[in-house]
């Protein structure tokens, strides 16, 4: 691999990454401030005031406190370069700075995140793993089918059924809070259950396409053992496909943390964003929402970064050679 | 001394919706130490499925039900796993079908041959030593870098020198060599099997070569096995089976090598006459480089230099030579799917070099291409009758019912059934997609057909099938074809003239009657060499 080529492979990637964050950003907010409807009504709505009762005058103060009086243009130049500080305004509802609010909770949402993505990455490999070994027809027809179990429950109900079970009727965890890591036990679970069993879909499906291929014949015709040729030759080459949807799998987190949070009355960012949305708390939206993207491109940044490492046909080089 | 491989009454069939359906119907064969055995037949004679049967890999809905197969010892039909795996590798090597896809593409070259040394209980520094010395053995140069390198960094040979190693890793006593060079140019091929039985010879291995032709199987072995239908029709020394074949199977392989049919010699079909009539297809003093990345030496690599040729018609202009010789580049400058860095391009007299794609249109409608594999070129949604219709849609000739007609009418054309129509491609042979290509590329009432390999990819028998009906139809529609071949012994069988191309650069041009006759370069007669059959031949 020459340095030019990894060179521009990389700034290629990283420059893609900035422009997906810059439109999801810009969308956000055009939907949020150009649907038809008064920010400032929202604004005081929000605050507990009716408009009907304020003069024209204290409405136009109110506008000009919050920029709402600039034209759309300089209110979105000034939202952006807010946004590049850090600074994403002052929550409508809490009268807060957005930065603070999204801060207080983000690690609890991250831990939970975490957790529950690694749980999956386990179980989702596992499964797949066992699902192409396994020789014995029932067995393997019963591993391949539990994916699509896992995948069609909604979550609230499995919520529901984990605290109805774990809680109330054996109560070895607590139903709710954020303290401790009794009370992450179920929500990962919840979550995990969910994301792995997408991404036991796709690796079972690749596995399945890999074991097929050639090379693997090549490889059981040296000698070794369906386990072994599994593990060397087929895992990371069906890996491949499966790495594609680790950004889906991220996005799918953070959708997942809205409900789960909600119904296990965890003070996260998903909760967080909940609330804002019932409030009409606009600028928390838009904080919540550009977080969440920039997690989503991070991660398909990373993906986009490690393929090369998996998979060395990626950055193309010229054939060094003709027999 | 016992035989190393005794296969008897072995029948093996394919479990296909709850039916048995049979591929290998009683064959009994033996292989002693040493021995080279060749087993010839047609795509779906059961060849395959034996050579995988000896090293216990048959797929899944294979069955065993008669039969004993026995390797060094070991009956393979009730064997357990572990003692096929101790047989796979270290007693029976496999080199596979195709180099493209027999190597992992995400693991070194070096880590590919080592599995197989290391699982002779190899360890430590020892390990990277077998590994270079194994390569050097296949034939690979510079074995030290390509160790390091992935397989898509090398050439097709390249690829199936490093599959030799591999199997030459386990030190096995006998080599499956699974139609070991198909996928490679004539001379790369011959370089392969000249090297191949080299290492068995001096090592004392015995070698079974699987192939569907019958020139390869006649040139290499000491012993030839004709399996037709899954039965052996057929067994003996080459020299008996081309001598006096007993069986007319084995009579109608021989016809179907190009380099057996005429006993050796190759006979072009057609006699060196004056051309006439204006060129179809004109290139003028083309060129074509490319960019290379940076930090490779010059920047450029010339793909193709000053090449000039004229396609007359009603007439068939070979271009042959081996992988990177530009042959297909000219094909593509022909097709205006790329442009000449230099020199021109001309479809009837039209200069079309500095055109763009929407002026040259309706001239293209003229010129038609068929594509080296009909496993990849059809879609494999498509009908038959999508296939075939589709230039005509997208030219916008006729409406649904006069589309219908014209794709039946072109079945029959290629001689195959109207019934066809509805087929999905899976459903078909590959001779029998080629034909479907064919017609697809007659579709719009070309005068011009560009042939890229169009049975290359095909069993000698059908190769001949198909060459036969591209004759055919060139006569009836007065056609003419530039077609691109690495096999001299099928360019014979088709052009009117031909040129020679190594490296992007003319060697000699001319009728095939002159340039194949009487080769004026070294490398022309090099490829005439390289064609299968020829020792065979001369051994008799």
């Amino acid at each position: 691999m020459t340095g030019s080529a990894l060179t521009r492979y990389l700034a290629g990637r990283v420059a893609q990454a900035v422009g997906v964050l810059w439109a999801a950003f810009t969308v956000t907010f055009v939907v949020l401030y150009l649907l038809p409807s008064d920010p400032v009504a929202l604004q005081l709505g929000a605050a507990g005031i009716e408009t009907d009762k304020l003069t024209p005058e204290q409405l136009a103060q109110v506008e000009a406190q919050y920029g709402l009086d600039q034209p759309v243009l300089a209110q979105y130049w000034h939202y952006l370069t807010g946004a590049l500080h850090g600074d994403f305004g002052t929550s409508f509802a809490q009268g807060l700075p957005v930065s603070q609010l999204i801060g207080e909770r983000v690690g609890t949402t991250l831990t939970l995140s975490l957790v529950a993505g690694a749980l999956s990455l386990v179980a989702g490999t596992t499964l797949a793993w066992l699902a192409a070994y396994v020789r014995w027809r029932p067995l393997r027809l019963f591993l391949s089918r539990l994916p699509s179990v896992g995948a069609s429950f909604p979550q609230f109900f499995i919520a529901l059924l984990l605290i109805q079970l774990l809680s109330f009727s054996l109560a070895w965890l607590p139903a709710t809070g954020d303290r401790g890591w009794q009370t992450l036990v179920m929500p990962a679970l919840t979550i995990a259950l969910l994301t792995g069993s997408m991404l036991a879909q796709v690796l079972m499906r690749s596995f399945d396409d890999t074991l097929q291929q050639p090379y693997i014949t090549t490889a059981r015709a040296t000698g070794l053992s369906r386990a072994a040729v599994q593990l060397t030759h087929a895992f990371r080459n069906a890996a491949l496909p499966a790495m594609t949807i680790l950004g889906v799998l991220v996005a799918q987190t953070v959708t997942s943390a809205i409900v789960v949070e909600t119904v296990f009355t965890r003070d996260g960012v998903g909760r967080l964003a909940q609330q804002a949305v019932l409030a009409q708390d606009v600028p928390v939206v838009l904080g919540v929402v550009t977080l969440a993207a920039a997690v989503f491109v991070a991660v398909n940044l990373v993906v986009d970064l490690l393929y090369p490492l998996l998979d060395p046909r990626i950055v193309h080089t010229p054939k060094v050679s003709r027999s | 001394m016992s035989d190393l491989v005794t296969v008897e009454g072995l029948e093996i069939g394919y479990a296909r919706r709850r039916r048995i359906v049979p591929a290998v119907r009683g064959v009994d064969l033996t292989i002693a130490p040493g021995e080279t055995v060749a087993l010839v037949g047609e795509s779906g004679s059961g060849k395959t499925t034996i050579g995988t049967a000896l090293l216990g890999l048959l797929p899944a809905a294979a069955r065993i039900t008669a039969g004993t197969l026995t390797v060094d010892g070991v009956d393979v039909t009730r064997a357990s796993e572990r003692a096929l795996r101790a047989l796979r590798g270290a007693v029976v090597g496999l080199v596979p079908q195709d180099p493209m896809v027999g190597l992992n593409p995400t693991m070194r070259i070096g880590a590919q041959v080592a599995g197989p040394v290391r699982l002779r209980g190899v360890r430590g520094p020892q390990v990277d030593v077998e590994v270079v010395e194994f390569l050097e053995q296949a034939g690979v140069d510079d074995p030290v870098l390509r160790a390091r390198q992935y397989p898509h960094q090398l050439s097709g040979g390249l690829r199936q020198r490093v599959l030799i190693a591999i199997a030459l890793a386990g030190r096995p006593r006998l080599i499956v060599a699974d139609e070991p060079t198909s996928a490679l140019d004539v001379t790369v091929q011959r370089r392969i099997l000249d090297h191949l039985e080299g290492l068995v010879r001096g090592s004392g291995t015995s070698l079974l070569i699987i192939t569907h032709d019958l020139a390869v199987a006649a040139d290499r072995s000491d012993r030839v096995v004709v399996l037709a239908g899954g039965r052996v029709v057929e067994r003996g020394t080459p020299r008996d089976i081309l001598v006096s074949p007993a069986q007319d199977y084995t009579r109608r392989l021989i016809a179907a090598a190009p380099g057996l049919a005429h006993g050796g010699r190759i006979v072009p079909r057609h006699a060196a006459a004056p051309a006439s009539g204006e060129p179809v297809l004109q290139l003028v003093g083309a060129g074509r480089r490319y960019a290379l990345p940076r930090g490779h030496g010059s920047g450029t690599l010339t793909a193709l230099e000053d090449l000039s040729l004229e396609l007359r018609p009603g007439r068939t202009h070979a271009l042959v030579g081996e992988s990177g010789s530009g042959k297909t580049t000219a094909l593509r400058l022909a097709l205006g799917l790329e442009r000449p860095d230099t020199g021109r391009v001309l479809l009837d007299g039209t200069d079309v070099t500095g055109l763009g794609w929407r002026q040259t249109r309706p001239l293209r409608r003229q010129v038609q291409l068929v594509h080296q594999n009909p496993f990849a070129s059809l879609d494999p949604r498509f009908t038959v009758g999508q296939s075939v219709t589709e230039p005509l849609v997208s030219f916008g000739i006729g409406d649904r019912r006069s589309r219908t007609a014209r794709a039946r009418e072109l079945l029959e054309q290629v001689a195959l059934p109207a019934s066809y129509l509805d087929r999905l491609p899976a459903e078909l042979s590959g001779g029998q997609r080629q034909r479907v290509a064919i017609a697809r590329a007659l579709a719009p009432a070309p005068r011009t057909v560009l042939l890229d390999e169009p049975v290359s990819a095909l069993d000698v028998s059908v190769q001949k099938q198909i060459l036969a009906l591209l004759v055919q139809l060139q006569e009836q529609l007065g056609l003419s074809y530039l077609f691109v071949s690495h096999d001299l012994a099928v360019v014979a069988q088709i052009a009117h003239t031909v040129s020679v191309l190594r490296r992007g650069r003319l060697v000699e041009e001319g009728p095939v009657a002159t340039v194949f006759g009487a080769p004026r370069e070294d490398y022309t007669r090099e490829l005439i060499a390289a064609i299968p059959g020829r020792r065979a031949e001369s051994r008799v």
